[in-house]
């Protein structure tokens, strides 16, 4: 049985090597961020977590997104909460994005570049980054 | 609240990391007689006695982090659950040097929570640091694997991506089984 071993992870990375450095660095790709403190933990951001990781890796074109966390966003309400920021498109937090609505997610934000309006918490307009005159 | 010593541990890192670590280590120990040992220790800012007490209260966090929830959960949970497990909990740290959570249960109580997915755990505890340095460590019955986050960053030039991630998980699954006597 062929063991996975860190010489072989070596191997199957180094192919691509100057390709992702190119990426990588400029940030082309995209990232995807997801919050993961202890009400996003209990509300399945894991599982998210998880669900992405996998989605992406298999795509060959989004295999090069980086996935992150990051500890509470301060929206337990909206958790697991994921913010996604694609080249071309604003940055976008979508709120209680578990596992399943994953594919939805990847298929409609990262690959035909459509929010899905549903989910989504916040996008920054201009109307509602300043502050507001009352 | 959690389900699994997974989630628990993922909170512990998240807290090591929050406090400015630069080397954060996890181990699990399940022994040959039944008792699981827990141990996340850091090297970051570490706490005085008295928010080391206001720590495992449930009403405290810092206010920091998270200005709209005023209550911090990561430790009274993993207290509360060692507790429930008929375990041993202890909190150790000292400011400027680090700190130390120890939990310490039977694997066979009925309150004593799952593993939950270790290289799942592992995967999200790497991501969360990035250029420090992390040890997490499974051993099981005297069968011993650690994972240094400096090592597999190398192999695998960089865990920013899903690719490397991807990887990376399968890599721990393997050498977990291997330990696990399932490999
Ligand atoms: N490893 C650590 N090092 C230093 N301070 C810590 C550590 N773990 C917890 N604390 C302190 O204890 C508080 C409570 O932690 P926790 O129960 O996880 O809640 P939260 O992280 O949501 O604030 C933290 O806000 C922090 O001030
Ligand atoms: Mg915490």
């Amino acid at each position: 049985m062929s063991k996975l071993t860190l010489e072989a992870l070596r191997k199957l990375r180094e192919a691509k090597r100057n390709e992702m450095a190119r990426r990588e660095s400029d940030g082309t790709a995209g990232t995807i961020l997801i919050g993961m403190g202890t009400c996003g933990i209990a509300a399945g951001a894991r599982e998210t977590f998880d669900a992405f990781v996998e989605a992406l890796a298999a795509h060959p074109g989004l295999k090069h997104v980086a996935v992150r966390q990051t500890g509470c966003m301060g929206l337990c309400y909206a958790e697991p909460t994921v913010e996604i920021a694609m080249p071309g498109m604003p940055t976008v937090l979508y709120g209680r994005v578990k596992a399943e609505g994953v594919p939805q997610i990847v298929e409609e934000h990262l690959l035909k570049g459509r929010l899905v309006s549903e989910r989504v918490l916040d996008k920054p307009a201009v109307d509602l980054m300043k502050p507001r005159k009352s | 609240m959690h389900a699994t010593l997974c989630e628990h541990l993922l909170d512990l890192v998240q807290n090591a990391v929050e406090a400015g670590a630069s080397f954060v280590q996890v181990e699990v120990v399940e022994t040959e007689a039944g008792d699981v040992e827990v141990t996340v220790s850091d090297n970051g800012r570490g706490m005085t006695p008295e928010e080391a007490r206001r720590a495992l209260d449930p009403f405290a966090s810092d206010g920091r982090k998270h200005p709209a929830r005023r209550v911090g959960l990561g430790l009274p949970f993993f207290r509360q659950m060692v507790e429930q497990a008929g375990g041993e909990f202890d909190l150790r740290s000292e400011l400027g040097v680090g700190t130390s959570v120890f939990g310490r249960y039977r694997g066979d109580h009925p309150d004593a929570p799952p593993m939950g997915e270790w290289s799942d755990f592992v995967v999200q505890a790497l991501v969360l640091g990035e250029g420090l340095e992390m040890a997490l460590i499974r051993e099981w019955r005297g069968r011993r694997v650690v994972i240094r986050r400096s090592e597999l960053a190398e192999a695998l030039q960089g865990l920013g991506d899903a690719e490397a991630l991807a990887l990376a998980r399968r890599y721990v699954g393997e050498q977990e089984r291997e330990i696990l006597g399932k490999g």
